[in-house]
């Protein structure tokens, strides 16, 4: 059944190319778990892609329910979390995964690293690495006010003071960032545009730069 | 043991292994998110709390305009809904309370306000009139018989719950 429609697809589009391309790459003994236990290091930015994957859907379903407002933010997140069924984890999804996503991209930056992996010619995509790094630490900064609590509140106040002590422009990437003079109703409505929109796109772009770049330059050599 | 007395290829196995053990992990990431999204589909439906509206004795054979409002939950939003009843005793001694909204394209509905057609709901959008007892007249734009709340009586008060429509021409 599966076999006859692909066929149906295939015949018509010839879509097997496509797909053998990407599918088809080659995996060096010493990044395969299989041959070499230790190779396990290799995997962590597959994870990463991974709990990526989960955080992009966690996202998007818990966007049918969260509302970006000051007066009905918190109510929000307490009714998906408590009336609507499996409402606790699809947000501990998103809320555990933020943290697993964060600890993944850091133990695959330090496998990198270890491993020369930056080196030339691969020094391009350890920049994009970087980028994606600070995306990722930006979607968790922003993603922390959403649920609207006091935690939420004044970590994002520590976190504007860090901005406002930058030099010279300071005051303006905080008034940039909080839209208001206080932590408000604008606070809350900008960093959720930047949260679901802004800093996703940017993701988006950027790992298919970092994962174009691997497939032409293929996986460095072993140690 | 050679392929030739297997009817699974190696590679159908595993092929089959890695679909199942990937459709699994797929299934058990997306089936709470998908749960989570079709809950609204999934909730029982709950009519509204019958509400005390006026004294028994009160009620007359002219229907009288009264307002009531009804506690709605919508989501993590709470909210009074404000309601319109025209209520009155029907020539059998029946108490009736109506609904005022249209069921041409939903205005409101007023009783005994047309000086040309005395005795009738009439609707002030697009003419649409209706005997006392809610019945659409014919050759007026409402297509069906106004809305009848429930209603029950308790200790000498009339409570009204939800309206419901009366099919019908």
């Amino acid at each position: 059944m599966l076999q006859k429609m692909y066929n149906f697809i295939d015949e018509r589009l010839d879509i097997t190319p496509l797909w053998r391309d990407v599918a088809d790459h080659e995996v060096p003994e010493h990044v395969n778990p299989a041959y070499h236990f230790s190779a396990f290091v290799y995997c962590f930015g597959g994870l990463t892609f991974f709990t990526i994957v989960i955080q992009i859907l966690s996202g998007m379903f818990l966007t049918m329910y969260y509302v970006p407002d000051i007066n009905n933010a918190w109510d929000s997140v307490y009714y998906l979390q408590n009336q609507v069924a499996y409402g606790v984890i699809v947000r501990g999804m998103h809320h555990w995964g933020a943290s697993v996503t964060i600890v993944m991209v850091f133990l695959h930056t330090l496998r990198v690293f270890f491993t020369g992996a930056y080196k030339k010619p691969r020094e391009l995509n350890w920049v994009v690495g970087v980028l994606l790094f600070f995306v990722i630490l930006g979607l968790g900064f922003t993603g922390y006010l959403l649920p609207w609590d006091m935690k939420a509140l004044f970590a994002t106040k520590v976190g504007l003071q860090i901005a406002e002590s930058f030099p010279f422009i300071g005051d303006w990437i905080k008034l940039l960032l909080q839209g208001s003079d206080i932590v408000g109703a604008q606070t809350l409505a900008r960093f959720f545009a930047i949260h679901v929109f802004f800093l996703p796109a940017l993701l988006m772009g950027l790992m298919a730069a970092h994962f174009l770049m691997i497939r032409r330059q293929g996986i460095s050599g072993p140690l | 043991m050679s392929n030739k007395e297997h009817d699974v290829t190696r590679r159908q196995f595993l092929n089959y292994t890695l679909m199942g053990v990937g459709g699994f992990m797929a299934a058990g990431m997306l089936a709470p998110m998908v749960r989570f999204a079709i809950d609204p589909l999934l909730r029982e439906e709950k009519g509204s709390k019958m509400v005390d509206v006026m004294a028994i004795k009160e009620i007359t054979t002219e229907p009288q305009r009264q307002t009531f409002s009804v506690d709605k939950v919508d989501g993590w939003h709470k909210f009074k809904e404000q309601k319109i009843a025209y209520i009155f005793k029907k020539d059998n001694g029946e108490i009736m309370a109506l609904s005022p909204v249209c069921t041409h394209l939903g205005c409101t509905v007023a009783w005994n306000d047309d000086p040309a057609h005395p005795n009738q709901f009439h609707c002030p959008c697009h003419g649409g009139r209706y005997t006392k007892d809610g019945k659409n007249i014919p050759g007026t734009p409402p297509p069906a018989p106004l809305s009848v709340y429930d209603m029950q009586v308790k200790d000498g008060r009339l409570y009204l719950g939800d309206a419901k429509p009366r099919g019908g021409a």
